[in-house]
């Protein structure tokens, strides 16, 4: 391959090398390389295990090699020539440590470097006073650089900026934050050249678009760099002899079936998609684990360290099996997997490619993933995404527009590092692509929220965090204020964590890893829950240590972990809502879903693709609504609480409702068979019913909150002075009611708007999904629950009921007998 | 003044022999003398975190002082206790807003009496806006401080400890603002919009009650009777 290509894309001793190891440099590596010498930026797209990382570094290697070669002496003055950004950190150490071997090989003299969180603060300090020729960080680390002084001359040498898998960062708020920081880089390096690398990319143009500096009122794309496909992956769906559960997601009937593949793979990764699935499966495999195979456990709450641990275990081929959420989602090269298991539905068809491409880091051969759906309508889903992935059709989060509340720490941030001037800050952040459309009086209020809060009753003009030097350049007013931002930098709000302290008689103990803040304060002492992989016993709290022992218990109580439930991609549910309507495609399903779908055809009828199905029946004194829209739980839940506020006023006396991935159940006292359903699922509901409703959200709150925390309004916790979270919420719950009484357009409740239409309400997919059934709605009246309705009946009492609010358990405690017995009333 | 009240939504008890009602907002009424009492307003308690850098909306005090005249109205006391720590520290007044200063001078002169009790936030209330000053007041029976005494007091009425109170039922809880009391004694609710409150099962409620008292909670229309066994601590 390589002798087709002019051969001064690769120089000799490159070329060498790539011969010395038996390898030719692939065309879109060349191409990458042929991509910098035009001094264009690029995005490449190639599959996993297609020499993606080393596609992104030539262009640098070969340009610090030249400069080696010019002043081949070891004390030669070393310049920040790359900046590698990756969402995480263990994907920095690890490139760096699969750089190092091209490098050595090579003979080259190059330093290179990660920074971390963790990375010390001596070495931050050399760092800055003698930057590496590659630096290997995260957005944070480049957020922090920009709010320091002295960024530009630190940046001023910077030729290219490599980021990593790009497509997971950039429709994040991280994602937004790294624009900025780009955006800020390029001034400072006008040369830097950036490459983009990614496996599952669904929007390239967006992607190309969102790489690359724009220039006022045109689109301008990076390069696109295509990779040759690999195999297509061989996918499986497991068909079990035992029966297919209605609902739940214990996948406890497949795990029989599980494990035996588990026994003849050499290593298997088995992807869950909660934390509290992966608790249960692990302990599943175990308790059938008569082999003794070495499978872990892998999650986002276990220490670091226990992470650590597993890690080198599964790098060493040590291990049989992992389980694990979506910490192990992205690209690190962990040995010597062959087979990819998802307990439960992969909810879109880029995750799921995502995690394919963890097993077999060879293109050539297919790598092998096995479906393991967890109940009825997840076989729907699982063979759903087999499609998808067979068709390689990508989903994945669509890009946005900048979040205003991480426009507003980048200003105070600049603030922080060298002084600036508003019109030239303007521009420049104009030139990140979220944020090209920025409006100069939307701009002048985020900037104006940062330097005095930006509310109408101007009272804290004296307070300001930024001022406006005589000079007409904006800094902050104090270097202490300088020096709290920098602590609040980032945009990733965890919700309130304590540490998981096992002992065993009360002193002393072990660090098993973190839990949230919320779930510990549901429990009592001598409650048992399942963490990291073992049964423990809450003991009490101690300076802001969970205290546990452990528990002989056989039923824990396990805890539902809020985090990593992801909603059913768009894209999916289309997929799913073509399968159910057409019995044709069903072949592929085993027989039990089959029948279940064949009964509902016969009883009442199919959702169809386009339309709404609606069935109404009474039950044990109850009337139920049950609705299909297959919109994911989140705009499930959004419209169960519109549809009861509105059944409310009709006075049909709704109780309360239950939602899932694929329907809503809403139930009341009132027979609701004879309502207008076109008038009751009208768009109109979108306007004051959401309005009133969000003003009172618990949801809506918690979106605030992240709001303000990133905005900087509210701080986060710094280590050392740490609040509870409780305090935290308090206050915050306590700030949006007054904002919204009397600032109701103030500019951080319109960003918490906007990511309300996305985050934990999913507004604007209710929104689209209302528009879709809009005059197409079913109704079928039925005598009793029809098949399809089972699952979603089945959640009733097993997730919180949304009809109950506070007011009802407040309703429950009160009794009215303590003011007659305690007080003597009259 | 009671009739005008919807009884419904407010609960009638005894303190120390005297008939008091506490109102679902967070104001305690004493009917037999057209009293209304209410506790750590903590006005400009917004301003104070503008001081140091953190810009909450400065508008606590205006959503207080609004809640304040609706209760007034609603009740229409001919005397007004503010129970203490009214406001926030002390250059409280010279931060507030004129409009706001305003409003509350006209809703002090408004009253037949309007007392401030000092609490530790305010030892010296501003004068400017009308209304009496001490350190506690003897009222229908009641001796109103800001400061609970620790150890019995009976008919002390007082503020200070912002008290609220969780209750858990089927694996969720709420936690609110309350009233506490055990029959003999009351600590009010905080009433100013950015006020935290302070869990009644904490020790600091069992060295004035002799145990957890009973929580009156504040609900969305009503107030919600629950007793001291059904109360829970934030955290074991």
């Amino acid at each position: 391959m390589p002798d087709t290509q002019p051969p001064s894309l690769l120089p000799s001793r490159f070329a060498d090398w790539f011969a010395s190891r038996g390898w030719a440099a692939r065309p879109h590596q060349l191409e990458m390389i042929e991509a910098a010498q035009a001094g264009e930026d690029a995005l490449l797209i190639a599959p996993t295990g297609g020499g993606k990382t080393l596609g992104g570094f030539l262009p640098s290697l070969i340009e610090l090699a030249e400069t080696v070669a010019a002043n081949p002496r070891p004390d030669r003055p070393h310049a920040l020539h790359t900046l590698y950004i990756s969402p995480l950190k263990a994907l920095s150490v690890d490139v760096a440590r699969n750089l190092m071997t091209p490098v050595s090989e090579m003979g080259l003299d190059l330093r290179i470097e990660t920074r971390t969180g963790d990375t010390s603060q001596s070495k931050r300090q050399r760092q800055r006073a003698q930057p590496p020729d590659i630096l290997l960080t995260t957005p944070e680390q480049l957020a922090l650089f920009c709010a320091t002084a002295n960024a530009e001359a630190f940046f001023r040498d910077l030729r290219r900026i490599v980021i990593d898998e790009v497509h997971a960062i950039a429709p994040q708020k991280r994602g937004d934050l790294l624009a900025l920081g780009l955006a800020a880089i390029t001034r400072w390096a006008p040369d830097a050249r950036r490459a983009g690398l990614s496996a599952t990319v669904a929007d390239e143009g967006g992607l190309a678009r969102w790489l690359t500096a724009q220039s006022p009122d045109t689109s301008r794309f990076a390069r696109i760099v295509r990779g040759a496909p690999g195999a297509r992956p061989r996918v499986d769906i497991l068909d079990p002899d035992t029966r297919i559960p209605w609902a739940g997601h214990s996948g406890r009937h497949a795990i029989a079936d599980v494990y035996e593949r588990i026994k003849a793979s050499k290593m298997a990764l088995v992807f869950v998609n909660t934390r509290s699935q992966a608790e249960m499966t692990f302990q599943e495999l175990w308790n059938i684990n008569d082999e003794n195979l070495p499978i872990a456990l892998h999650h986002g709450s276990l220490a670091p360290e226990q992470r650590r641990k597993v890690e080198a275990a599964m790098a060493a081929g040590k291990l049989k099996a992992v389980v694990c959420t979506s910490t192990l989602d992205l690209g690190i090269d962990w040995g010597d997997v062959d087979l990819v298991v998802q307990m439960g539905a992969p909810k879109g068809s880029s995750r799921l490619i995502q995690r394919l491409g963890r097993s077999n880091h060879q293109l050539d051969s297919p790598s092998r993933a096995l479906l393991a759906p967890t109940n009825r309508f997840e076989h729907l889903e699982c063979q759903a995404a087999r499609e998808a992935v067979a068709a390689n059709a990508l989903d994945g989060e669509p890009l946005k527009a900048g979040a205003l509340d991480v426009l507003a720490q980048h200003i105070m941030g600049r603030g922080c590092g060298e002084a600036f001037n508003a019109d030239a800050l303007f521009d420049e952040i104009r030139t990140a692509s979220p944020y090209a459309e920025l409006d100069r009086e939307t701009y002048d209020k985020v900037l104006d929220f940062t330097a005095t809060g930006g509310y109408a009753l101007a009272t804290y003009d004296r307070f300001r965090r930024l001022i406006k030097r005589r000079d007409g350049l904006w800094t902050a007013r104090t270097p202490q204020i300088a020096q709290r931002h920098r602590l609040n930098v980032g945009t990733i709000v965890e919700s309130p964590m304590l540490d998981v302290v096992v002992s065993s008689r009360g002193r002393g103990g072990h660090r098993l890893g973190q839990i949230e803040e919320w779930f510990v304060d549901q429990l009592a002492p001598g409650d048992t829950f399942l963490f990291a992989g073992q049964v423990l016993r809450f003991e009490g709290i101690e300076e802001m240590a969970v205290r546990v022992t452990r528990s002989t218990d056989t039923e824990p109580r396990i805890p539902t972990y809020n985090g990593g439930k992801f909603p059913l991609s768009t894209y999916l549910a289309a997929r799913v809502r073509d399968l159910v309507q057409d019995p044709s495609g069903w072949d592929q399903l085993p027989s039990q879903v089959r029948d279940w779908l064949d009964l509902q055809q016969k009883r009442s009828r199919l959702p169809r693709a386009k339309g709404l199905l609606v069935e109404t029946f009474p039950r044990s004194a109850r009337f139920y609504l049950v609705c299909y829209p297959f919109e994911g739980r989140l705009a499930h839940q959004t419209l169960g609480m519109l549809l009861t506020r509105r059944l409310e006023r009709m006075r049909m006396r709704p109780m309360g409702f239950v939602a899932n991935e694929y329907a809503l159940s809403v139930w009341g006292l009132r027979d609701l068979s004879g309502l207008d359903f076109d008038a009751l699922f009208d768009e109109d509901m979108m306007g004051d019913d959401l309005d009133a409703w969000l003003a009172e959200s618990q949801l809506m709150m918690r979106t605030f909150r992240n709001c303000a925390v990133i905005a900087g309004l509210i701080e986060r916790r710094f280590p050392g002075h740490e609040k509870t979270g409780r305090q935290v919420t308090m206050s915050t719950d306590l700030i949006y009611n007054v904002l919204r009484e009397h600032e109701p357009d103030h500019v951080l409740l319109k960003a918490a708007w906007a990511d309300a239409g996305s985050g934990l309400l999913d507004i604007h997919r209710l929104g689209t999904a209302l528009s879709r059934i809009k005059g197409q709605i079913e109704h079928v009246d039925l005598d009793r629950i029809s098949p399809l309705a089972v699952p979603v009946m089945l959640e009733i009492g097993k997730e919180p009921v949304y009809g109950e609010g506070h007011e009802s358990i407040l309703e429950d405690v009160s009794s009215e007998d303590l003011i007659a017995e305690a007080m003597r009333l009259d | 003044m009671t009739d005008t009240v919807q009884l419904q939504a407010i609960c009638r008890f005894r303190v120390h022999e005297t008939l008091v009602l506490a109102d679902p907002d967070g104001v305690l009424v004493v009917p037999e003398v057209g009293l209304l009492v209410v506790s750590d307003l903590h006005f400009e308690k917004g301003s104070s975190f503008a001081v140091g850098g953190q810009m909450l909306p400065p508008y606590d005090t205006r959503t207080t002082l609004r809640r304040l005249a609706e209760a007034i109205e609603r009740h229409q006391p001919r005397t007004v206790i503010a129970l203490g720590d009214s406001f926030h520290d002390t250059r409280a007044d010279q931060r507030m807003h004129d409009e706001d200063a305003a409003t509350l001078c006209a809703l002090v002169n408004r009253l037949e009496r309007w007392i401030w009790i000092e609490g530790n936030h305010d030892p010296a209330p501003p004068p400017q806006f009308g209304g009496e000053v001490t350190d506690e007041i003897e009222l229908a029976g009641l001796v109103f401080r800001h400061e609970p005494t620790e150890g019995a007091a009976p008919g002390e009425v007082a503020g200070h400890l912002h008290p609220c109170a969780k209750v858990r039922r089927k694996g969720r809880s709420v936690r609110n603002r309350c009233f506490a009391t055990d029959g003999t004694r009351l600590i009010l609710p905080a009433f100013g919009a950015y006020t935290g409150g302070l869990n009644v099962c904490d020790d600091a409620f069992t060295r004035c009650f002799g145990g957890t008292p009973d929580a009156m909670i504040m609900g969305r229309d009503r107030v919600w009777p629950v007793a001291a066994k059904a109360c829970v601590p934030d955290r074991y």
